[in-house]
């Protein structure tokens, strides 16, 4: 083996030690690492106690009532779900049956009151034409399913 | 009779690769323009609105390609490093030195439109996620890398040791694509991708490859020029520069 090799060789052996090492924190670091917590993790006592934190998933159709600028609605993992409060401003994407984000506090009453709203988009872009034929295809399904 | 048709140690020598680069660069220039022309009317014209976003998502043909440029510039940086530092050629180097600065372009270019789409879709100009925050790691990594090497005067001692930051750097790269995987995150997982069919209209997935074609060629552009800089500057005394300037 000529020494060129053995120097390839070794830096392929400490990225290899790196990667596991990094591997390793990242892995130990987990639950440090999410951006929010879902109803169901909340309701299994992960989610940290009388500290804000965010909670994520989507908001549950027909479940968006207002009061003035204060806006209820319920947050679904479609398993468990939560009552969030929140006075302000909802971002354009707030829609309901779609992503969000929420930060704040769990009230004692089990009510989930946020400071911020943010609106979780999904990877898919299609024109509104796609998107109704989309919507109308599982319409199509649901019906032919009952 | 020689096994390969091109003799790949010859281009590893400044003194032949520095004619080359000259050569090739017009060619890339050109590319460049001409696919950034067609991919931003492409995007911008052709490409039909987001159901979701409307005229908004249109920023994803500069956000995803220079994402995309800014994890892979890394990715050959730790690759010219890793054989500068086995091979001890002296090309590697300069070549890692000259590719930093658009890399650092790229990761900055996407953190910004980045905020810029932020703010109307999510709510937030900015959010602690992982997607996000790795990114801007990546971006720390560049200005890390091109301040470490502006701070030793020695050449070879520079690129020493940069190529060990540039590799030991390059492990926050698969960590910035898999993030939306892994963990919970604001930021959307990836619509391209090599183990499902794009979750977008073709058009608008044309518009973006496109782009990323013209970041591509701008990339070599500049790692071509740049690197030409850094030969002359580094060979000044040595015959073939005196002679090379000479003309």
């Amino acid at each position: 083996m000529k020494p060129r090799h053995k120097r390839l060789l070794l830096i392929l052996a400490a990225l290899a030690v790196l990667g596991v090492a990094a591997a390793l924190v990242l892995n130990a670091f987990r639950s440090n690492l999410v951006f929010f917590y879902t109803p169901t993790q909340i309701a299994n006592g992960e989610a940290p106690k009388n500290r804000a934190f965010r909670i994520g998933g989507l908001v549950k159709s027909g479940s968006l009532k207002r009061d003035g600028i204060t806006a209820h609605f319920i947050v679904t993992d479609t398993a468990r779900e939560f009552t969030v409060q929140y006075t302000g401003i909802l971002p354009d994407l707030f829609r309901e049956g779609r992503g969000v984000v929420a930060q704040g506090k769990l009230g004692d009453n089990g009510q989930f009151v946020a400071t911020e709203v943010l609106a979780k988009h999904d990877e898919n872009y299609m024109p509104p034409e796609a998107k109704n034929a989309v919507e109308q295809a599982q319409k199509a399904a649901k019906t032919l399913k009952q | 009779m020689s096994t390969s048709l091109i003799n790949w140690f010859k281009f590893a020598s400044p003194a032949s690769f520095y004619p080359l680069a000259g050569r090739l660069i017009p060619w890339f220039a050109a590319a460049t323009l001409l696919l950034a022309a067609a991919g931003l009317w492409v995007g911008l014209a052709v490409a039909p609105t987001d159901a979701q976003q409307g005229e908004g998502y249109r920023i994803i043909f500069v956000h995803v390609p220079a994402s995309w440029m800014s994890m892979f510039i890394y990715c050959i940086m730790a690759f010219w490093s890793a054989l500068g530092l086995s091979f001890n050629t002296r090309l590697s180097g300069m070549m890692t030195s000259a590719l930093a600065p658009t890399g650092a372009l790229f990761a900055f270019l996407s953190l910004w439109t980045g905020s810029l789409w932020g703010k109307p879709m999510w709510g937030a100009w900015w959010v602690w996620d992982a997607r996000l925050t790795s990114q801007l790691i990546l971006f720390f990594l560049y200005l890390g890398f091109i301040a470490l090497q502006a701070a030793i005067d020695d050449p070879r001692r520079a690129d020493k040791a940069g190529a060990i930051l540039a590799l030991v750097g390059v492990v926050n790269v698969p960590i910035i694509y898999f993030s939306v995987q892994w963990w919970n995150t604001l930021h959307q997982g990836a619509s391209v991708s090599m183990t499902k069919a794009p979750s977008m209209a073709h058009t608008m997935l044309l518009g973006m490859l496109l782009m990323a074609l013209a970041f591509w060629a701008y990339t070599i552009t500049m790692a071509l020029t740049r690197v030409r800089c850094i030969i002359l500057e580094r060979e000044l005394t040595s015959e073939w520069v005196k002679k090379n300037a000479m003309e």
